[in-house]
């Protein structure tokens, strides 16, 4: 093999007091690291197949397994870090683009744990969802600003198309393809039974998931991927994909070998060859571009369905939100640069966009300024880790959230980001069948179904310490946060005071 | 009367209900202790061929062959649970031969031993059911 520059990133540490040599880790590990020496009579692994992704280690029944971040080390240096070094042996190994999954892993500043949210104390009542009725359906669409009547004075209550959420969450956009059967049937049923939405992503609706089309939200990115009239009519809403967090301003590639019968027939295309999405959708240039395709699809599903447009989050986010608002666009969604991907090259991942907080708090803040905040409903994602993150997005003025992440971590993601190599252990990131196998929905959707209620009863329990008892009144209300260790500009765009204003 | 299920729809073949099993019926308290450096003798099987893999264990027939072949009385039909009384067996492994899913096998000391449906252990469920990673064993009236 000549000269190895690299060093496996990760050592097998197995206890061999404990290890009863069943070989489940063998059995269970796609990369191959694990293997049984007869000679030995034990368990060897190889480190350098390692991904960290511990299907392993969760599996070992008798928790003889733990992975190790190795110590081997280059000569210390601040600017020349390891893995820095490493990324150029790997390119002029290969000379080619660094591919990267899941969302950045770099060390940006979170906003989300810079702000902390307010509760009532002596001089307003919190509240107790365990007594008290707690609201947090929402409705995500155009919202009339003024009240009409008809010639009898009676109030005109007809509305454009609305989603009805019973919780401001859902599941972002994670196509057939990047994603598996298993895990988007769970997504479906955890949605049905949640009374949200999951999003097919740009891969098409496979046929047998039609049946969730109330819960569903159907893609139209830029590969045109699976589109055609049943399927805009089969889900609740369909969302325009103009952009994705985690790699603003490219596309998507599929790879050939990803696109077995049941994906090329979801998809449209023919078996084997690579499905790329190109960068820009070619027929959308200028936001009047943008409108013809939103009235295009409303033509297409008689303008009975809301129209989301999803945009990446950078630099002149709320100019383009503000387009996309006059667009007719009934809902934006905006994806933060924490947001996952099943593959996008490195450097993008790791250094184009803007982080969601601040996008949002702009948008938001533009939009007001406008006069159109009315006009779309806000959702964003992009790195929503918990039911703390969901309140801080709604007080800074969303109206709902886009988790995807979160959904992937419970049903089983370790976040190791090799999604790109097709070989997921737990059967997520994956459409090898006996990988696929390893993710039963009936599990799963249960698993999504525990988490986001889980958080449903936090957000009405975070809701009733401010004395809030509705989710509308929580919207937008930056008052009930607080900055911590912001800059004057930070505070600003996130229009909040700093923590004892 | 409850059962216990494959749905090889879901069997990984990872045979984690085998080890579960081994040790739920060892009487040890620790996996280590019970399992360290043994062969283990299960009482539910994984059966793989091709791809396809499913768990097989005591399926506690309606009408039990192994029942009927047994010539010293040891196997029993108690409230549908097919049971074995270890002191009366002797042996014969005519059960063996009767049984259409292999479902039972000598223990250590000769004698037969079966799955019981984990009600003569310390565990009540079925270790095998709750130690399935993907819930492809399950236990349920059907």
């Amino acid at each position: 093999m000549g000269i190895n520059y690299l060093y496996p990133d990760f050592e097998v540490h197995r206890d061999k007091d404990k290890c009863i040599n069943c070989r489940v880790c063998e059995r269970q590990c796609a990369n191959e690291v694990h293997a049984f020496d007869k000679e030995l009579n034990r368990m060897i692994a190889d480190d350098s197949k390692c991904v960290n992704c511990h299907r392993c280690v969760s599996l070992c029944p008798t928790h003889a397994l733990k992975i190790v971040k190795t110590d081997h080390h280059f000569k210390e240096n601040a600017n020349w870090k390891g893995e820095v070094i490493q990324d150029i042996y790997r390119q002029a190994e290969s000379g080619g683009v660094l591919l990267a999954s899941m969302g950045t892993p770099k060390d940006y500043p979170v906003y989300w744990d810079k702000m902390l949210i307010n509760a009532s104390q002596v001089t307003n009542p919190s509240i107790d969802p365990l007594r008290e009725p707690m609201e947090t359906r929402t409705f995500l669409g155009q919202k009339s600003t003024k009240i009409k009547r008809d010639d009898q004075g009676r109030l005109i209550t007809t509305t454009t198309p609305q989603l009805s959420l019973n919780i401001p969450i859902m599941f972002s956009a994670m196509s057939y393809g990047s994603i598996s059967y298993n895990a988007h049937k769970s997504l479906a049923m955890a949605a049905q039974e949640l009374g949200i939405f999951y999003n097919t992503g740009e891969g098409g609706l496979h046929e047998d998931f039609y049946q969730y089309g109330k819960n569903t939200i159907v893609q139209v990115a830029s590969g045109r991927f699976g589109v055609h009239p049943g399927y805009l009519n089969a889900g609740a809403a369909i969302e325009i994909k103009m952009g994705q967090g985690a790699k603003p301003g490219i596309g998507g590639h599929l790879p050939g070998s990803k696109i077995g019968e049941d994906i090329s027939k979801t998809r449209m295309i023919p078996e084997h060859a690579d499905a790329i999405s190109p960068a820009p959708h070619h027929d959308i240039y200028s936001i009047e571009d943008l409108r013809q395709l939103v009235f295009a699809l409303k033509e297409a599903t008689a303008y009975t369905k809301p129209i989301i447009v999803k945009v990446a989050a950078v630099h002149n986010i709320s100019a383009i939100a503000s387009g996309i608002a006059r667009s007719g666009a009934d809902i934006i969604a905006i994806d933060g640069f924490r947001g996952g991907t099943g593959a996008a090259p490195a450097r993008t991942r790791d250094n184009v966009g803007i982080p969601i907080e601040l996008a949002l708090a702009s948008v938001d803040s533009r939009l007001r300024q406008e006069g159109i905040r009315n006009n779309v409903s806000l959702v964003v994602g992009g790195s929503i880790r918990s039911s703390a993150d969901v309140i801080k997005a709604i007080a800074l003025g969303a109206d709902a959230i886009y988790v995807a992440t979160s959904a992937l971590l419970a049903l089983g993601c370790h976040l190791c980001r090799t999604c790109q190599n097709g070989k997921c252990n737990w059967g997520i990131a994956t459409q090898k069948p006996e990988l696929v196998k390893r993710l039963n929905p009936e599990v799963g959707s249960q698993r999504l179904v525990n988490l986001i209620t889980a958080w449903e009863h936090e957000i009405k329990e975070m809701m009733g310490g401010m004395g809030i008892n509705s989710i509308e009144a929580l919207r937008g209300n930056r008052l009930m946060l607080r900055g911590i260790g912001l800059n004057e500009t930070e505070l600003q765009i996130l229009g909040i005071s700093h923590a004892g204003q | 009367m409850k059962r216990v299920y494959v749905n090889e729809q879901w069997c990984l073949g990872c045979h984690l209900c085998e080890y579960y099993c081994a040790y739920a019926n060892s009487g040890q308290e620790s996996m280590v202790k019970a399992l360290k450096d043994k062969t283990i003798r299960a009482r539910i099987k994984v059966e793989e061929k091709d791809g396809i893999s499913f768990a097989v264990n005591c399926r506690h027939c309606t009408e039990p062959l192994c029942v009927k072949s047994c010539i010293a009385g040891a196997l029993t039909q108690k409230d549908g649970l097919i049971v074995i009384d270890q002191d009366k067996c002797v042996g014969c492994f005519s059960c063996i031969m009767a049984c259409p899913y292999g479902a039972l096998m000598p223990n250590e000391e000769g004698v037969m031993q079966k799955c019981e449906l984990c009600t003569t252990n310390s565990h009540m469920l079925p270790v095998c059911v709750s130690g399935c990673p993907n819930k492809a064993i399950v236990f349920e009236e059907r």
